[in-house]
């Protein structure tokens, strides 16, 4: 298991030194640069901009020096400082010496904000959104596939399934506007926008304070992402549920005369949950970074709109900085579940 | 219900006095209308498919025609739906859903609209399929290291974020084919878009990034199907390696790639809807469901039916391909009933 898991972790390496370098190549081939204004700037500041960043060097050194930035650990004398090319994301103090990690550099789009402030500010907000959405999609999703399955081929799983159906065919950008206008600004009951907690955040990600002060702002943003996720699960464990009530072990169980009831929970539904377990991974990095629409219609100070705007505006750190994070996300939640798989249905063994 | 039909009919078949065989479509096709809610959503979709080709004979306005004296008009029935519109709304009763803020019909932009979303659920999956179904079955048929590089490469692709991929790739083509010289190809490109109202670049992108499901589907479906014995009998009487792929693999592992691209349609034509949301879409006065409910929701309070309708119709499309891919995949794989995303 600890080779295999090895195995993976210098797997993941290459899949991210990969996307970096795709993305890389992808945004320095769009046209345009960040200091490209509709207002001229006159050419020596544009050139004194362009050099200060690097940009004029060979697009090779820019992407090494990115890629050292953000992975070669440094170690200095120097406390570290205010100044934006000074800004790591772990600081050690080592007896004297500063061990300083991972600089995901500046971002063009303001002159004081840098990439890793962006991580430090939005990712929690982002985060916390996420792990309710999928928190959501699975206490919506799980019943609703059960509650399928033991009524296969009745009305109640038509029903599910058409819920399920529902769930994926009413769009965020449909369903987050119309919640607003009933709860938000119809009814009063929620706030329409907002997030209940500000920086700085507990251990860099958990909010401070978790009363219904912080929870009515997340209510409808995480229902909205949430239930759109929560048809997959359903489905899944639907047929999940489906495929191993038929297995031998349960007739066994049933043979023995156990209850329905205790058939279903001791017996099937471990068993049936497994696969489930396996989307999970993707759908929490797609929900932890890829929630732009919801934090649109919210108003939330997520992460999402970095995703958008970065593109638009050229600013390239902030762009390797939210793809890279996305891929780390999803390629470190795969790798955990893979790990739980093992751990659930001892069968598999990873060689 | 579909499942018991197909062992009805699987019984029927093993009966020794039949008059007519049915092919494997066939049966397909029966299944598919039996099921209520598969057929619901094929009504659905043709009633669209009729409402796009003849948008100019449904539409009382064309989409692009402004009337600033008509901004914000609502008809009378809404306002007695929300009561609070006859304090301040421009009466309109000539616009059966009440017009945009440039006083732009909105029941006409939502029936050109369906123009954009059904060419993006029809040609994306085409181009993906298209992508999908090539490499994958490459990939399987050659097996050994080209399948495992090959694999790894979409291994890779799925470790990015799909809409950031696709934005970027719509900043690509944008930027790039903005002013080209006359005469260049990109030119002509820039020019075919154009003339489409940029939905040529959506398609193109949703078809980069879909392709990558299709390919492994098609790969594992290629591996189940090659060591089978009837392309073992193909290959002794000296079929070529493409007449085996194309007459013999293909057509047999056709079914699940169906039902996998009928049911990422949805996705395709909520892809459009949300570049157009965010304003990297259609070019404007282009109508798209996802520009209007943009436009829509900033006016949420004051004029709410600017953004429900178009939502309405696009959460309507949606439903009708989610239910029709369903049934297609209860028709064309019985066992398999519910299982998959």
């Amino acid at each position: 298991m600890s080779a295999y898991i090895i195995r993976r972790l210098i797997y993941m390496l290459v899949v991210l030194f990969v996307v970096a370098g795709i993305t890389f190549t992808l945004m320095h081939a769009v046209p345009g640069g960040p200091f490209d204004n509709e207002k001229q700037l006159p050419p020596e500041i544009q050139a004194n901009k362009e050099k200060y960043y690097h940009l004029n060097d060979p697009l090779y050194l820019q992407f090494f020096s990115y890629l050292s930035e953000v992975t070669i650990p440094r170690v200095t004398t120097q406390p570290p400082s205010l100044r934006a090319d000074d800004d790591y994301l772990l600081n050690l103090k080592i007896g004297n010496y500063w061990l300083k990690w991972m600089n995901f550099g500046p971002s063009y789009a303001s002159r004081s904000r840098t990439v890793n402030d962006i991580f430090r500010d939005q990712l929690p907000v982002s985060f916390q959104l996420g792990t309710f959405a999928v928190l959501i999609a699975v206490m919506i999703g799980a019943p609703l596939g059960i509650f399928s399955a033991l009524n296969h081929n009745k009305w109640p799983d038509y029903l599910g399934i058409g819920l399920a159906i529902m769930g994926v065919s009413v769009p965020t950008i449909v369903l987050g506007p119309i919640l607003v206008l009933i709860f938000g600004v119809w009814l009063k009951w929620l706030p329409p926008s907002g997030w209940g907690a500000k920086p700085p955040f507990v251990l860099g990600l958990f909010p401070s304070g978790l009363g219904w002060d912080y929870f009515k702002y997340a209510v409808l943003p995480s229902f909205v992402l949430g239930f759109g996720s929560s048809a997959v699960i359903a489905r899944l464990t639907r047929a999940s549920l489906l495929q191993v009530v038929s297995d031998d072990y349960i007739r066994t169980a049933r043979a023995k005369g156990l209850t329905e009831r205790a058939i279903i929970t001791v017996h099937a539904l471990k068993n049936a949950l497994i696969p489930v377990v396996t989307v999970l991974g993707p759908l929490f990095a797609a929900l932890v970074t890829g929630t732009f629409i919801t934090e649109l219609v919210f108003g939330i100070p997520g992460l999402g709109k970095y995703f958008v705007t970065s593109i638009s505006n050229r600013d390239y750190p902030v762009i390797m900085g939210t793809i890279l994070l996305y891929a780390v996300f999803l390629v470190i939640s795969n790798l955990v579940v893979d790990i739980i798989y093992a751990y659930l249905d001892p069968r598999i063994r990873y060689n | 219900m579909a499942t018991a039909t197909a062992k009805t009919l699987r019984h029927s078949a093993n009966q020794p006095v039949r008059t007519k065989s049915r092919s494997l479509w066939q049966e397909a096709m029966g299944r598919l209308v039996r099921n209520r809610a598969a057929l619901t959503g094929g009504i659905i979709i043709i009633l669209l498919v009729l409402t796009a080709i003849f948008a100019d004979f449904i539409a009382p306005f064309p989409y692009d025609k402004q009337s600033l004296l008509h901004a914000n008009a609502v008809p009378t029935w809404i306002t007695k739906v929300f009561p609070w519109l006859q304090l301040y709304a421009v009466p309109g009763e000539q616009f059966p859903m009440g017009a945009d803020a440039v006083g732009r019909d909105l029941f006409s932009r939502i029936v050109y609209g369906t123009r954009v979303s059904l060419a993006v659920a029809f040609i994306g999956p085409i181009i993906s399929l298209f992508i999908g179904v090539i490499y994958g079955s490459i990939s399987g048929f050659f097996g050994g290291r080209i399948d495992n590089i090959m694999m790894r490469v979409v291994d890779v692709l799925y470790a990015f974020p799909g809409l950031l991929f696709i934005i970027l790739l719509m900043a690509f083509f944008r930027t790039t084919l903005a002013q080209p010289e006359p005469g260049t190809f990109a030119y002509y490109v820039g020019e075919l878009d154009a003339k489409f109202g940029g939905l040529l670049f959506i398609m193109i992108g949703i078809g980069l990034t879909g392709w990558e499901t299709q390919a492994r589907v098609t790969r594992g479906q290629v591996l189940s199907v090659r060591e089978k014995e009837y392309i073992e009998a193909a290959r002794t009487i000296g079929a070529t390696n493409r007449r085996i792929m194309f007459r013999h693999i293909l057509p047999n592992i056709l079914g699940p790639l169906i039902v996998l691209e009928t049911l990422s349609i949805p996705s395709y034509i909520y892809t459009e809807a949300f570049l157009s949301f965010i304003g990297l879409g259609v070019n404007p006065p282009t109508p798209s469901w996802g520009s209007m409910i943009s436009d829509g929701s900033r006016a949420l309070r004051a004029y709410p039916n600017q953004a429900i309708f178009p939502a309405l119709a696009l959460a309507i499309t949606m439903f009708a391909f989610n239910f029709l891919g369903d049934g297609l995949r209860d028709a064309l794989e019985p066992r398999l009933r519910g299982t998959q995303g």
